[in-house]
């Protein structure tokens, strides 16, 4: 039966709220539950779920918290409020503890020389440019992590924070590092003299995380969100923050990570960066390399290869391009046949399992030679869009992170449960020979993320086994040792529960590549 | 204008937080001076009363 209880007047974050559905979701006797507030996507998830479509649900407003659920019983719906409410107070108890003030004005009496805004209030309706504008006029640099922010709004946001000579990072923006500070999704870098400009999350994540493995360091890592070198916004951030890059003394090496952007905005982003006279990685994922090299810059073959170019420029080496393994070619030769002696012969295809979007692109773009098609909920080839997402054909690769997964739940670098869960279906199936994942850790991401993932592995595994073979997972780890979920130790989860862990998402990719070869 | 960029390279990280939380208890865990502020959608996120409000104030 479908219970539900309104609330008039009480706000609570979006994220909050989703985590506090998850933890109802798995009490036992709930079929389905959703707990937010009456917004219209809430309002549309409760109706457009069979086992929900709660008539209460539908008629509040923006201003009324509900918890709606599909219990079997009165007592589970009791001990559904009872958790909600338990929840609830932690939150409560937490905000009598600390003071947290109600507006922007608030703040700055608390802390007057606040310099950066973390803004994550929704996008739709206004909100987050509201509050990005309200803290440009005070001469505060924003980083706007939300999505949903029009283009309109970013081009004014940008251009008011340009006349102001601020930053704004974002919209869609998960990951910066000023002055050493990560913001959002960012990892514990090394001190050092590489700059890094970026229009791409967890490319960010990777490129700087390798730099601190080969014993590199960061100046600044500045964010820009993902449209700031397309057509409409005209690489307005990107540009601003080359030039601070340019102008910053402990910048030696300046790195550039993007998808390839608008043609024209390309030859400015470069050309401004031959003039600043720095050494200069180009890393604009599936580019012409001939582009940044007849700019006298060097181009990046992945985002691996880009921070180690960047760490050799930094020591006055020469940089080299990187398209291998760390391990020797016998050694790959060997690990690759061990890897499919258990494969049935039905096993053909690869299903690449991303929370990660670059990451997953990246894999495409690497791939997508040997695959000749790979369906997608991101595809690059028009044809190639999953008709279901839910259902996986030949060779496919997801971005969890995508619109179609999070619409009413987290990021999957927070909650990586769904992700999980599709290993483990994978792995059931016949004609899958080799799932592809990446685990990012550091702050801003699940305190555990190679937890379930582990747990997902190991059962996918065993199963195949009772079934008479063998699946394959190979894995690569975002992050760095002084991330709180430690590198080495991540890993070395994913290692006991049978997954082949590469140093990098590339070499991950090259070894997806030896096996698909193999198995042909 | 002068690159207030390049000037806040310089300075020692303050932040506000808007929304969601854990961010906020990142930088606290990190040492970073935080502020967290508790915002609710002005008028319950209605735009019509909001800018309404907006004009008065």
């Amino acid at each position: 039966m479908v219970k539900a209880q309104i609330t008039p007047g009480a706000y609570y974050d979006s994220v909050s709220l989703m985590i506090i559905s998850n933890a109802v979701k798995k009490i036992p006797g709930v079929t389905e539950a959703l707990v937010g507030m009456g917004t219209d996507l809430n309002r549309e998830l409760n109706r457009n779920n069979p086992n929900l479509n709660s008539p209460e649900v539908e008629k509040t407003t923006p201003n009324d918290f509900f918890v709606a659920a599909n219990v079997n019983d009165e007592e589970t719906w009791k001990t559904v409020l009872a958790k909600v409410e338990e929840k609830l107070n932690e939150k409560k108890e937490d905000a009598a503890s600390n003071y947290y003030p109600a507006s922007l004005d608030g703040a700055l009496k608390v802390q007057p020389h606040t310099n950066i805004a973390v803004i994550s209030v929704p996008g739709k309706g206004g909100h987050a440019y509201k509050v990005a504008q309200d803290c440009l006029k005070q001469g505060i640099h924003v980083m706007l992590f939300s999505d949903n922010v029009s283009i309109e709004e970013e081009k004014d946001l940008k251009t008011e924070a340009v006349k102001r000579g601020l930053l704004v990072m974002g919209p869609d923006c998960g990951t910066a590092i000023i002055n050493h500070v990560p913001l959002a999704f960012a990892n514990v870098v090394r001190p050092g003299n590489i700059g890094m400009v970026c229009a791409s999350g967890t490319g960010t994540q990777e490129v700087s995380s390798i730099i601190d493995s080969l014993g590199g360091g960061v100046s600044q890592v500045i964010g820009t969100g993902g449209r700031d070198l397309k057509k409409d916004i005209g690489g307005i951030m990107f540009k601003h923050a080359l030039q601070a890059l340019i102008a910053d003394a402990a910048t030696k090496v300046i790195v550039l990570v993007s998808k390839p952007p608008y043609p024209p905005v390309q030859t400015e982003v470069l050309k401004m960066a031959k003039e600043g006279g720095k050494p200069t990685v180009v890393c604009f994922i599936g580019g012409n390399p001939e582009e940044p090299k007849s700019f006298g810059l060097v181009p990046a073959v992945s985002l691996e290869d880009a921070a180690r170019k960047a760490v050799a420029l930094s020591k006055g080496e020469e940089p080299k391009t990187f398209d291998g393994f760390d391990m020797s070619a016998a050694e790959i030769d060997s690990l690759v046949n061990e890897a499919t002696k258990n494969l049935a012969p039905t096993q053909k295809y690869m299903r690449a399992l991303y929370t990660g979007g670059t990451l997953c692109d990246e894999s495409m773009k690497y791939l997508l030679p040997t695959c000749k098609r790979i369906f997608s909920n991101i595809p690059l080839q028009d044809n190639d869009k999953l008709e279901n997402k839910d259902i996986s054909r030949e060779h496919t690769a997801l971005d969890f992170g995508d619109d179609e997964f999070t619409v009413g739940r987290p990021h999957p670098m927070i909650d990586p449960s769904l992700r999980a869960e599709r290993v483990l279906k994978e792995a059931g199936d016949k004609t899958c020979a080799v799932i592809l994942v990446d685990c990012v850790i550091g702050y801003g991401s699940h305190e555990d993320p190679a937890a379930d993932l582990a747990d997902a592995i190991k059962k996918g595994k065993d199963k195949a086994k009772s079934e008479g073979r063998d699946v394959i997972v190979v894995a690569s780890v975002c992050g760095t040792e002084g991330d709180p979920q430690g590198l080495s130790k991540t890993r070395e989860t994913l290692k006991a529960a049978g997954a082949i862990v590469m140093p990098t998402n590339a070499q991950a990719c090259r070894l997806v590549k030896k096996i698909i070869e193999k198995v042909a | 204008m002068e690159n207030r960029v390049n000037v806040l390279f310089t300075k020692k990280i303050q932040i506000v937080n808007f929304g969601i939380k854990s961010f906020y208890d990142d930088n606290k865990k990190q040492g970073i001076p935080s502020v967290h502020v508790d915002w609710k959608p002005v008028a319950g996120g209605n735009k019509e009363l909001a800018n309404l409000l907006d004009d008065l104030l």
